[in-house]
């Protein structure tokens, strides 16, 4: 008779889930997906398939190797995919797509235990392998032509034309909007801010690291400016930065959990990216700006752990 | 007024309106079925009984009792034959030594019942004794002794008496229903405590989802200048002492401390009631209001039973559950708080608040996955906690790194786990850790005490010799 069901409290749950979070965060990036495909046509299709299978087949190949139980369907594989896919310019082979990918999943997220386990972000720490063993395919810029059918010539992106000290073709509309050269997801930033106010407005991410990251870029480079040139809108909206800002550096497993930590989080990864793209040897500064602030974040959470309620006063120890 | 909280916590689906709308029923317990009165129903040294297997005992009649000062007195609820003296389970878990009453039906009343006193000419001693001899506890749950909770430290001046009508566990309506029905009762039972701490402003903390309820309670207090209702942002777990004091106060309960150190004294919606019955009226704590709620019983609702019945018998007594779908998982309490139980066969206690009857749906426990960092345990944790960590330091074994971290102050709300993605069983991971290291500071502590002992006695050995 004694077969009710025994189990620690509470006994209900609310509907939020792992699945549920990563498909807000694909649901975020589809703004900037279409962006990618409408400015770089049938090639960003390519890449952005190959790299979400890949993803998804080296997790579940892991899995399978190791007698793991197979968690695809949590989504975060898919995720992980597509962030590499926004990552990479539509100029690059499929090769690149599916190596970034096994890189990403197996090297910095399995290895290391899994979803939540990771310390960097899987898709930077791909793209970071792919940057620097491949250069050549990794900074080959194809113009936004979409799906014209002309072949598309090879173009400098804003950054890399402002590192030479030249003024950048493309206005601050054509900025915003993306008609630039650039990765695949990285160029519209009018569609990434969309998919980030929506993540804010699904409480997946908080305001504390996008908003303080992109404010701690505008107001370095509206102090230190290149060349004696100031230019901070043009800054947030060049490059990978929003991005980065929303969708990057907000990763859960890579960024700190205490409140105080996430500050300091996205403050070094504004200084850095300023750093990197004014002084640095790259015009592109996000991508190792967080990955170097992830590596930090066991250091920051140490010293930001929150003071509890009813906190005892600290005495120092009498002698 | 403006609706005051606290930092953090979360907003579960509230479930109240199954059972918020129906009155009070009295459900007496059948003739020759057995109650059984457990020797511990409240915080602190368990009762001795005062009568023997073959007594005859009757409504009222106080039949255990301990001589220490942290305990509470237990009475017969109903009038009959005391056929054993055995362990009995109880809605925590834990069997206890129960006395056994085979109710004849007649409820004969003991005499000098129903002697209620005007609490006006009282002194304060008469009332406080008064209090502990009708066996008052908290009836919110932790059952503190409700004399010794009103009698604190000299040193602690009062000067809040908050009553605790918040009801922030989903599902539970009783102590709002008392609120709707008997009003006068509970304001005269907070004049009582105030009567007590004549400095002490008394305020009624009540939940915004509950309208009729501020309504109901405002009117009781008009004219009264020294208590007054405050509505409360309706979130768990803001029946919490601490949290609720924070609310109403903006004083914080330091790590460790009682409410009284805040200058604060919280009892809940029936245990003031219970101060005024004991009082006004001359009876001891004897019954209850217990909801009995979820998708797995017929009627769900709020009943007035005699502590001491099981729930198998209230549950028989309102309909049983039902049949197309049955319940498969019992909760005693709230869904956020309350343990989960394995029978009906379980003693009332002065502390059982509830009774849910949960369906398969409402029953359903996800899977467990990885902690992905999401951080929001840490953002509803009500304590300022890190939970997902103290998690880490539980599975590990860690005891060390979880008392560093604060893990001995956590109150197991289950706001962690409410609100865990990942789903992971934080609370209660955190909870048994809790017990495993509380165990190993008692000890020491005791430790250390036998070995202060041993040597003031070796060191008076050696003086003498």
């Amino acid at each position: 008779m004694s077969n009710f069901v025994v189990s620690g409290t509470p006994h209900v749950r609310s509907k939020e889930s792992i699945q549920s979070i990563m498909r807000d965060v694909i649901i975020a990036l589809i703004p900037a997906t279409a962006a990618g495909i409408y400015y770089f046509g049938v090639k960003a299709i390519i890449l952005i398939a190959a790299s979400i299978v890949s993803a998804v087949f080296f997790e579940w190949l892991y899995q399978k190797l190791l007698k793991k139980p197979v968690t695809i369907s949590d989504l975060s594989a898919v995720v992980t995919g597509l962030l590499l896919a926004m990552n990479l310019p539509a100029a690059a082979p499929v090769w690149v797509a599916i190596v970034g990918s096994a890189f990403a999943i197996i090297f910095a997220k399995q290895l290391f235990g899994g979803l939540g386990q990771n310390f960097i972000n899987p898709a930077l720490a791909g793209r970071a392998f792919l940057l620097a063993s491949y250069p050549t395919e990794m900074t080959t810029w194809p113009a936004p032509v979409g799906f014209s059918g002309a072949d598309a010539v090879t173009i400098a992106t804003p950054l890399s034309q402002m590192k030479t000290g030249a003024f950048p073709d493309a206005s601050l509309m054509q900025l915003f909007l993306g008609q630039v050269g650039g990765c695949i997801g990285e160029t519209c930033a009018a569609a990434l801010i969309i998919g980030g106010l929506y993540l804010l407005w699904k409480h997946v991410i908080s305001w504390k690291i996008p908003v303080i990251y992109i404010a701690t870029v505008f107001v370095l480079t509206a102090l230190i400016g290149r060349h004696g040139v100031r230019m901070p809108v043009y800054e947030l909206f060049a490059g990978g930065l929003m991005l980065g800002a929303f969708f990057m550096a907000t990763d859960y497993a890579s960024s700190p959990v205490t409140p105080k930590g996430q500050v300091i989080f996205a403050v070094g990864c504004g200084v850095i990216t300023t750093l990197i793209r004014i002084f640095g040897g790259y015009p592109e500064g996000v991508s190792y700006s967080i990955l170097i602030m992830n590596v930090c974040v066991p250091l920051i959470e140490r010293f930001t752990e929150p003071t509890i309620f009813g906190a005892l006063p600290k005495v120092k120890e009498a002698k | 007024m403006q609706a005051l909280t606290f930092k953090r916590g979360v907003h579960p689906p509230d479930g109240k309106a199954l059972s918020a709308e129906q009155p009070i029923k009295v459900i007496l317990p059948k003739e020759d079925s057995e109650l059984f009165y457990p020797m511990s129903q409240h915080i602190g040294a368990p009762c001795e009984p005062l009568v023997a297997v073959g007594d005859h005992v009757k409504v009222g009649q106080k039949i255990a009792e301990s001589g220490a000062f942290m305990s509470s007195p237990i009475f017969a609820s109903v009038s009959g034959e005391v056929v054993d003296i055995r362990p009995m389970l109880v809605p925590g878990g834990a069997m206890v030594k129960s006395i056994v009453v085979k109710n004849d039906g007649k409820m004969e009343e003991i005499e000098g019942l129903n002697q209620g006193r005007d609490y006006t000419t009282m002194t304060n001693d008469e009332i406080l004794t008064a209090i502990k001899e009708a066996g008052v506890v908290g009836l919110g749950g932790a059952g503190f002794p409700t004399h010794v909770k009103l009698d604190p430290p000299k040193d602690t001046p009062i000067d809040h008496i908050l009553i605790n009508a918040a009801e922030c566990e989903p599902y539970l309506t009783c102590d709002y229903r008392l609120m709707l029905e008997e009003p006068e009762r509970i304001v005269k039972g907070l004049q009582i405590m105030l009567k007590l701490h004549p400095g002490a402003k008394g305020v009624i903390g009540i939940e915004m989802n509950k309208p009729k309820a501020i309504e109901s309670m405002t009117k009781a207090c008009e004219g009264i200048d020294n208590i007054t209702v405050q509505p409360l942002v309706t979130k768990f777990p803001q029946g919490s002492e601490k949290h609720l004091i924070y609310a109403i106060t903006k004083r914080e309960v330091k790590s460790g401390a009682l409410p009284a150190s805040a200058g604060c004294i919280v009892d809940n919606v029936d245990t003031v009631l219970a101060i005024e019955r004991a009082i006004c009226k001359g009876r001891p704590l004897m019954r209850r209001i217990v909801t009995v709620s979820g998708q797995g019983i017929k009627n769900p609702g709020n009943y007035k039973i005699r502590i001491g019945m099981t729930l198998r018998d209230l549950v028989d007594a309102i309909g049983g559950f039902k049949e197309d779908n049955p319940p498969v998982k019992l909760i005693a309490g709230g869904p956020m708080m309350g343990p989960t139980l394995y029978t009906l066969d379980v003693a009332s206690v002065k502390t059982t608040s509830g009774l849910l009857c949960f369906t398969k749906e409402e029953a359903y426990i996800p899977e467990e996955r990885n902690c992905i960092r999401c951080g929001k345990c840490v953002d509803h944790c009500p304590m300022g906690l890190m939970p997902f960590m103290l998690n880490a330091f539980s599975i590990k074994g860690d005891g060390e790194g979880f008392v560093a971290h604060h893990g001995l102050d956590c109150i197991e709300c289950g706001s962690c786990s409410y609100e865990c993605p990942a789903k992971r069983q934080l609370a209660q991971s955190i909870r048994a850790t809790k017990k495993i290291e509380a165990g190993k500071k008692a000890a020491a502590a005791a430790a250390a005490r036998a070995k202060a002992e041993a040597e003031a006695k070796a060191k008076a050995e050696a003086e003498k010799n």
